[in-house]
């Protein structure tokens, strides 16, 4: 009982011992990662926008024939809209939150910037917007109607007032005095800030990369976006979008000439920005969970063997005064000691691993708690995995060692 | 002697199931969860014209400079160039062929009035990008580069689009409505699987295949805007003809150059040119250009999402993990088996009888092991339709290929993880193990 190769069989059953800590340590490194970068991707598909997404739909319209006036069709389109039983607001923009394409640009605080102060996206509203939108707006004023240019495809007249998020606001004045200074955006004019609000996400969607670098600096200025092609957001009174929905495309394409008319609820949106995104990060969570599982099957197959391997040793033990208890703590102990050789290698490789993936992947920093906590899982699981062995160990009978014959 | 193995094999697997299952369980899902991850990332990082992708190039130049430089990529290049420097690529037919690109959206007016009308992405191109591209057609063919330089009203259609407009007839010669001008259809394409669609990576690279492509000086004189991308510097410059004549980057230049030597020749002359734009004073910086290869364009331009990356690698972890788990329980099973082996070593079997016994048996797990991978890699893709947006779905297959790899990969990495267990069993002693008995 002096050397350790007589308390643990495992150091006679090398070969077994290794596979199941190497085991473990491709699990954890694997595991932990995984977890990382799944629960940074739902939190991240999990943002929300800003706007009141559970009312909100957008309707698409572009005309075939060549309407006489784009600003009578878009203000009749509007005024056909809001006059529909259940519709709140709404208003004509260039974009909208998710869509996964709409305008950026750089925003400045003096003209002719080399670097620029903050990227920006950049939302076409009217006085409607806000309301529309549901967005709170914390400081200074909305647009009023008269403040509303149009802007068709070969102009860009100066914005003379906008509004922002309360994000680009901090960023570029940090002490908190934005309103009513000037950022110089799409032409060399200044844009005076008029309003400052809450929240309002912008139209692109990336998990990493520059696109994913300013989602929360939106920026709102007061145009009205003419030509072929228009786009409306749509507020509903809470309740009853779809029905609101569908009145509104069969009353809008019997106005206005030839028109593609189509309509999408904000959910519908949500649901495909992040489709793609989410299934990946699933998928990759199942390949985890079947992972640990498969680890732990292993460990109790394993275990099962060397038990009945070992029956004689047992009963010997048994015999000699050893109790079904410490029996059991035997193989728990045993577990833990191969167990935790394995969660210490798999650290280091869980490191290594996170640090090659951030260089190839633009992968997550792993965060040490989903290291250690993975780790604690698979001592756990190593526990669980030979409790069922162990106490088919702790039930060998002293007898066993007297009776002299090797029952497997 | 195979025979008697075989019969030997299943015994034995029969004597202990639960151990047997769960040998096969975990080749199984090692095999099914690794096939499955490969198949998708195979086909979305995959080449998508693997016959040319060498000699197709995109080009790029920084009219920009250094202080304006976009952020969007690394070096500091846009994907887009300003008309100017499109057209002047162009016409010094440096390349074998060459083709400028940009998207545009416009409305097809079905000739049956009861359909409604439709909007389309329509490809401005070049009468190069279809033999460049190797694109199949089924009636007709490109415009002539005569009408390249005239911007004829003449489209190429896919042929789900002839079979919508045309019933799926010869439809050369025919008018179609875009934007309320009259085009006349000279080609109808085949089938034509480009996945990724690399030379507009804009809009769904992977679901969405093109209908429609018109000459890219038709597209121009119409005025057409843009829909895959416009970079300005400031939005001064809106009007079309003001554009034609700005720094706005929102156009590409692709090139077929056939052997190295062209690229090297095609890279001088780029870098010529831009030395040249420096000269005239039009750029205040050395020339810095870049041409990309298919393949290099797409590795630049990240379109593989990074969990698709770590999805394969976890995938491989995984199967690798399951391979170390039915190899401790071979090894288990050689343990508990010893007394057996040395009966049957003392009755005369040779080592060699031994390891061919052993081969037969983990042969057989791996066989049954693929059969349980087969079926999950099947589950595995459903699920992988399920889970990912259309734009995927259509690349998570399986064909023969992928089928038979899978059964060999499956056998060898069985074979392959019961070899130390075979070799521990060869050289279980005869005399020994009926001593202790």
């Amino acid at each position: 009982m002096k050397s350790p190769s007589a308390r643990f069989a495992i150091y006679r059953k090398k070969s077994g011992a290794v596979l199941i800590a190497v085991q473990i340590a491709i699990t954890l490194a694997i595991l932990s990662n995984a977890l990382g970068l799944i629960v940074d991707r739902l939190s991240w598909s999990a943002r929300l926008t800003g706007i009141d997404e559970a009312n909100i739909f957008f309707v698409y319209a572009t005309s075939v024939d060549k309407p006489p006036s784009f600003t009578a069709l878009q203000s009749s389109d509007l005024a056909l809209l809001r006059s529909i039983a259940g519709v709140a607001n709404a208003y004509a923009t260039n974009s909208f939150p998710l869509e996964g394409g709409g305008w950026s640009m750089s925003a400045d605080l003096e003209p002719d910037q080399k670097t620029a102060s903050a990227h920006i996206s950049y939302y076409f509203v009217d006085e409607h917007a806000l309301d529309t939108l549901g967005v709170k707006l914390i400081a200074g004023r909305n647009f009023n109607a008269s403040e509303i240019v149009d802007r068709d495809g070969s102009t860009a007249p100066p914005a003379t007032g906008i509004i922002i998020t309360r994000t680009l606001a901090q960023r570029l004045f940090p002490r908190g005095d934005a309103l009513g200074k000037s950022l110089y955006t799409e032409t060399k004019d200044p844009s005076p800030i008029i309003g400052i609000i809450d929240r309002l996400q912008g139209p692109f969607v990336a998990a990493t990369g520059f696109m994913s670098t300013f989602t929360e600096n939106s920026v709102l200025a007061p145009f009205r976006p003419l030509g072929e092609s228009s786009t409306y957001v749509v507020r509903t009174k809470p309740g009853g979008l779809n029905d609101v929905m569908k009145a509104a495309l069969s009353k809008l394409e019997v106005i206005n000439g030839i028109r593609i008319i189509s309509a999408r609820s904000m959910q519908e949106v949500r649901a495909r920005a992040y489709r793609s995104n989410r299934g990946l990060t699933l998928i990759l969570g199942a390949v985890a969970f079947i992972l640990v599982a498969v680890t732990a099957f292993g460990m109790a197959g394993l275990t099962s063997y060397w038990v009945a391997e070992r029956r004689r040793q047992i009963g010997i033990r048994r015999a000699l005064g050893a109790t079904r208890l410490a029996i059991l703590r035997l193989f728990q102990k045993e577990n833990l000691l191969i167990a935790f050789s394995g969660v210490l290698v798999g650290i280091l490789l869980a490191i290594s691993l996170n640090i090659w993936l951030i260089g190839r992947f633009e992968m997550v920093r792993l965060n040490p708690t989903y290291v250690i906590g993975s780790g604690f899982v698979m001592l756990l699981l190593g526990q669980i995995a030979v409790l069922l062995p162990a106490l088919r160990a702790a039930q060998v009978p002293p007898a066993l060692a007297i009776s002299g014959s090797r029952v497997s | 002697m195979f025979g008697y193995y075989l019969d030997l094999a299943l015994r034995s697997l029969k004597r202990n199931p639960v151990l047997t299952g769960l040998m096969i369980t975990a080749i199984g899902f090692g095999i099914g969860t690794s096939m499955t991850s490969l198949s998708v990332s195979r086909a979305m990082s995959g080449d998508p014209i693997p016959e040319k992708s060498r000699q197709l190039f995109m080009v790029q130049i920084d009219s920009w400079g250094p202080d304006k430089r976009g952020e969007r990529n690394e070096d500091g290049l846009d994907e887009n160039m300003s008309y100017i420097d499109a057209m002047a690529l162009n016409n010094l037919h440096a390349a074998r062929r060459q083709t400028r690109i940009f998207s545009t959206y416009l409305n097809a007016l079905p000739t049956d009035p009861k359909q409604k009308p439709v909007g389309i992405i329509v490809p401005a191109v070049d009468s190069d990008f279809f033999p460049m591209f190797n694109a199949p057609f089924r009636f007709g063919g490109p415009w002539s580069r005569s009408d390249d330089q005239e911007g004829s009203p003449l489209v190429v259609i896919s042929r789900k689009l002839n079979d919508q407009f045309f019933a799926g007839a010869n439809s050369i010669g025919k008018a179609f409505t875009l934007d309320g001008v009259s085009y006349r259809v000279v080609g109808v394409l085949d089938d034509w699987p480009l996945v990724p669609r690399f030379y507009n990576l804009h809009i769904r690279p992977y679901g969405q295949i093109d209908e429609i492509f018109i000459p890219f000086t038709r597209a121009i004189k119409a005025q057409a805007s843009t829909t895959s991308g416009m970079s300005c510097q400031d939005t001064t410059t809106a009007s079309f003809e003001v554009r034609l004549r700005s720094e706005c980057l929102w156009i590409q230049l692709w090139v077929e150059l056939p052997v190295a030597a062209d690229v090297v020749n095609y890279r001088t002359v780029l870098n010529n040119y831009a030395a040249d734009q420096q000269r005239t004073g039009r750029f205040h910086w050395p020339p810095h250009t870049q041409v990309r290869d298919v393949m290099q364009w797409l590795k630049y331009r990240h379109i593989v999402p990074n969990e698709l990356g770590l999805l394969v690698l976890a995938s491989f972890g995984f199967l690798f993990v399951c391979l170390m788990n039915a190899m401790g329980l071979m090894l288990a099973r050689i343990i508990g088996r010893t007394q057996d082996i040395s009966v049957r070593r003392a009755l005369g079997a040779s080592r060699t009888s031994i390891i061919g016994q052993c081969l037969v048996e983990t042969t057989v797990i791996g066989v049954l092991g693929a059969i349980l991978g087969l079926l999950l890699t099947l589950l595995g893709v459903m699920a992988m339709r399920a889970a990912l947006a259309d734009d995927f779905a259509a690349l998570a297959y399986l064909n023969a290929k992928a089928v038979g790899i899978e059964v060999l990969l499956a056998i060898a990495a069985t074979i392959g993880a019961g070899l130390y267990p075979t070799w521990r069993a060869a050289h279980v002693e005869p005399a020994l193990q009926l001593k202790a008995e």
